[in-house]
């Protein structure tokens, strides 16, 4: 590969000046488009979650005409809808000390210096913005007894700086942004189309001009023009079954996106999430988180004593290890996810664990209760505690929760410049499904902050400088392009529906998820990232000649969806374990065995490994080419990140 | 609640079969052996759908996503009761730890002329959606908010606010009302707006536009069975309905549009 060829093609146009003018400095330079002239411009939006509904009311608002998809029955129930802690902003409320600039540190530091410094602080500067928002369209936070806003803490923060809805706080921020859709689809400025996939991204003279989708219900297969696409399509965690996504979240779109031309930046970059419910049984079909903002009151401990085997509350104080408040003193139980998360595992390969599998450690609530009442931690977490009760039939009031980590969510995505436009001009991704603000490790509030920066506040002036700034050409679905790409989709559907083997898509995806978590979990080395290579490309083989997809891609077919997506995985899982296989240091979620500390911290490498990893497809059985964004940190000093 | 089951259960499943909305459905009956307790309702339709696979029959379509109990995308009618036996929950939160070896079970799709069959258990719920657009919003456009604290919101209204805010739109209230009325979900948007100053602007104008379209869909009358309240997942209280009302009347009395 020519690294020196490559890094000029990556541009990620970052505006010069001070970091926080940079993006006054952006806004005020980018061109923009009449208002009377807006009218003339469509711009599809794949996705409805936070950052597709919010953009895509957004630009509506503006006077662009939308087309917004999701595969979902309505928008309303995009998997945002499941976040539970809270969303931060730096409004410093509290006045404990927080700031732009602290929210931005914290950010930098939690996600292990591997995002782009000049994101990470826009994101912290429309933060504030994103709350009053929220605010003026209904959203429901908890406020004091005053009636000012209330704010919780959260891991791998020294302030209070999130505010939430209860425990269900995506759900009603999306739909605040849900809301807004709607009431642009009432005035006819946004066309929606739900129960859509897509399933493939028409690139028209090197710009992103339209996508394929099937229509879930007919099983037709769909095409739409456009002078703008956005991406908010969500993360890749299902890539091990497992995870604490929806079932239907799926890798396909991005995937496809990546096959046209868009590069794919740190795959390998996950998030495991360290509260989540423990796997059951072989039958099991998801994992459930538990909210981090849990962790606020709730202690996590193991036995001392790994052969113990009495119910915990029959456990004296002295007999238990409060593990990360002995580890951590500093910050405790509220130590950022993949630290908490491989503390657990630590523990649990030690011996420690408890359960019946003993893949599980405690997360106690009993000091929370007798300080501050039930009533409290009721009001506080309450639907958190009815949902633990209903899956696993215990009274988190009366016993310990026993959690262990999750595949929850993926930092890594499709690579955006600054303007949030991917290497396919017109090509914009945005939210989870992009890679740039979270670097190798998420902090807890931030998804939601992010999903939404980028839909209300940065799409809406970004796109408008591409469509004001490219020339583009009319274009419609008659353009042979569209044709062609139709009939791949419809070519490749026909050869699943074509296979008629033994195993179900349901078998097929399992194995490559135990692949995923066996190879590229908690821990990672290189023996085992090769191991999951080529059993992935054994595995992908084997899918398209031993599938069996009933019924006939004219019809409401849910296997047949589902064997779409698998396919994609089974490509992406490959990249995945390289992406993990190339990057020799540890960082963030991604700890690799050969590189850690005497007390087995991660062990960055900053001399090598400061960049994002972009990779470029080069057509099926080529090796892809790996371009290297460098990172570079002028603000924050690249330290070790300690929570001691 | 009965003490949980510890051995793996037996059931029958009186299945609703459909191929598409046009198509006449029926009940198929499936035996499945070895259901775990601890699997959820969903999972256990999982398995019997990878063996319906396997002996190259299509398997059973629903509508299922988050499986945690907060998208409102899964629903059934299960033994006759939406989301089935247990109180406040899901069909994905419902456990087979509440059914006994043995068990008959009968499941079919949400019942309602609004709510069209799409396939087996799948219906089509998009009338919820223009309900919605009718006026379950504010009408603020991005950029025009005012900083989040300047409008101070009692605490006691914000959580009422937010106990009508917390519906997730899964339909079961129309499911289980006799007139297949939606007046519980369209109350929990109206009761949600109402009681913060945001939505002070657009109540009346909201609750008149809302109440049309939802009529307009084909959904029925409320008369106060509250059997739409026994079956939400969300715990939404038809105390909304009666706020609903209030706010009617209101509106329709003084209303100057």
């Amino acid at each position: 590969m020519s690294t020196a060829a490559a890094q000029q093609t990556l541009d990620s146009r970052i505006p010069d000046g001070p970091i926080d003018q940079k993006w006054t400095q952006c806004k005020n330079e980018m061109k923009l488009v009449a208002p009377n002239n807006k009218r003339k411009f469509d711009i599809i939006v794949v996705g409805t979650g936070l950052a597709g509904a919010s953009a895509a009311a957004s630009l509506a608002e503006l006077g662009y005409n939308v087309k917004a998809f999701c595969y979902q029955d309505s928008p309303r129930r995009a998997h945002s809808i499941a976040a539970q802690g809270g969303i931060n902003a730096a409004k410093n409320y509290p006045n404990d000390g927080d700031s732009v600039y602290r929210l931005f540190y914290d950010t930098v530091k939690g996600g292990d210096f591997r995002a782009r410094e000049a994101n990470v602080y826009r994101l912290a500067e429309v933060s504030n913005n994103i709350i009053d928002q929220c605010v003026a369209q209904g959203v429901p936070f908890a406020r004091e007894y005053g009636g000012t806003l209330a704010n919780r803490t959260f891991g791998g923060a020294q302030v209070s700086r999130t505010f939430y809805c209860r425990g269900q706080t995506g759900q009603q921020l999306l739909l605040g942004a849900y809301s807004a859709l709607m009431r642009q689809v009432s005035v006819g400025k946004v066309q929606m189309y739900p129960r859509r996939e897509m399933v493939d991204l028409v690139v028209v003279d090197g710009n992103a001009r339209g996508i394929v989708c099937r229509n879930l219900v007919t099983g037709e297969i769909e095409t739409h023009a456009a002078h703008a696409v956005l991406l908010c399509t969500g993360g890749y965690g299902n890539v091990f079954y497992l995870s604490t996504n929806a079932k239907g979240c799926n890798v396909t779109a991005a995937w496809r996106c990546h096959r046209r031309g868009a590069y794919f930046a740190n795959p390998c970059f996950t998030q495991i999430h360290p509260t989540c419910i423990p796997v059951k049984g072989s039958y099991q079909s998801k994992l459930t988180l538990m909210s981090e903002s849990l962790r606020n009151d709730g202690r996590v401990w193991v036995p001392k004593d790994p052969g113990d085997t009495r119910s915990p509350s029959q456990i004296p104080e002295d007999q238990r290890d409060y593990y990360l408040e002995r580890r951590y003193p500093a910050f405790g139980n509220m130590v950022p996810r993949d630290v908490a998360s491989r503390a657990a595992k630590e523990r649990c390969d030690a011996g420690y664990g408890v359960g019946e599998s003993h893949l599980a450690v405690y997360l106690d609530f009993q000091r929370a209760i007798q300080e501050q009442g039930r009533h409290v931690i009721e009001s506080k977490y309450g639907n958190l505690f009815h949902m633990y009760k209903k899956i696993t039939d215990e009274n988190p009031y009366e016993v310990p929760m026993r959690i262990y980590p999750a595949v929850h969510y993926t930092m890594g995505g499709l690579w955006v410049d600054y303007h949030l436009e991917s290497t396919i001009p017109g090509l914009f991704v945005l939210g989870e499904a992009n890679f740039s603000d979270h670097g190798a490790n998420r902090l807890g509030a931030s998804a939601l902050m992010q999903g939404l920066a980028d839909g209300y506040f940065v799409a809406p002036y970004t796109v408008g400088h591409h469509l004001a700034s490219s020339g583009l050409k009319p274009v419609t679905t008659a353009h042979p392009k569209f044709k062609e790409t139709a009939v791949e989709a419809r070519n490749r559907i026909e050869r699943m529906l074509s296979v008629n083997g033994k195993r179900s898509v349901d078998d097929i995806h399992r194995q490559l998820g135990q692949i995923m978590w066996d190879n590229c979990g908690m821990a990672r080395n290189a023996a085992g990232l090769n191991t999951a290579i080529n059993e992935i490309r054994n595995l992908r083989e084997e899918f398209w000649q031993n599938v069996r997809v009933l019924g006939s891609g004219q019809s409401f077919n849910q296997a047949l969806e589902h064997a779409g997506r698998l396919a994609d995985f089974l490509e992406f899982g490959e990249l995945f374990a390289k992406d993990a296989l190339q990057r020799e240091e540890s960082c963030g979620g991604h700890f690799r065995e050969e590189h850690q500390t005497a007390d087995n911290e991660a062990l960055r490498d900053d001399e090598h490994f400061a960049y994002a990893a972009a990779w470029q497809f080069q057509g099926d059985g080529q090796e892809e080419t790996l371009h290297k964004e460098q990172l570079t940190f002028n603000e924050v000093e690249l330290t070790t990140r300690s929570y001691k | 609640m009965i003490s949980p089951a510890h051995h793996n259960l037996s059931l029958t499943l009186k299945i609703w079969r459909q191929p598409h909305a046009d198509a006449p459905g029926e009940f198929r009956t499936y035996q499945l052996q070895d259901v775990s307790p601890h699997m959820s309702f969903l999972e256990m339709l999982d398995i019997l759908n990878e063996q319906l696979i396997e002996k190259g029959e299509e398997p059973v379509a629903f509508d299922h996503d988050c499986r945690e109990g907060i998208c409102g995308m899964c629903g059934m009618m299960i033994n006759g009761q939406a989301h089935g036996p247990d109180h406040e929950t899901t069909t994905c939160q419902l456990h087979m730890r509440r059914f006994e070896d043995g068990d008959t079970i009968v499941i079919e799709p949400w019942r309602s002329r609004a709510f069209p069959v799409i396939r087996d258990l799948a219906v089509d719920r998009s009338a919820f959606d223009r309900i919605i657009q009718a006026g379950g919003y504010v009408s603020v456009k991005t950029g025009q908010a005012i900083d989040g604290n300047a409008n101070l919101i009692p605490q006691q209204d914000q959580e009422s606010s937010m106990d009508a805010a917390a519906c997730i739109g899964c339909g079961a209230c129309v499911a289980a009302c006799k007139n297949a009325s939606a007046m519980l979900f369209t109350s929990a948007k109206v009761s949600h707006l109402v009681q913060l100053p945001q939505g002070a602007p657009e109540r009346k104008k909201r609750v008149l536009s809302m109440i049309s379209q939802h009529d307009e869909e084909g959904f029925g009358a409320c008369t106060n069975t509250y059997e739409c309240e026994a079956a939400c997942p969300a715990a939404i209280s038809v105390s909304h309905i009666a706020r609903l009302n209030r706010e009617y009347m209101k509106a329709m009395l003084t209303s100057k549009e």
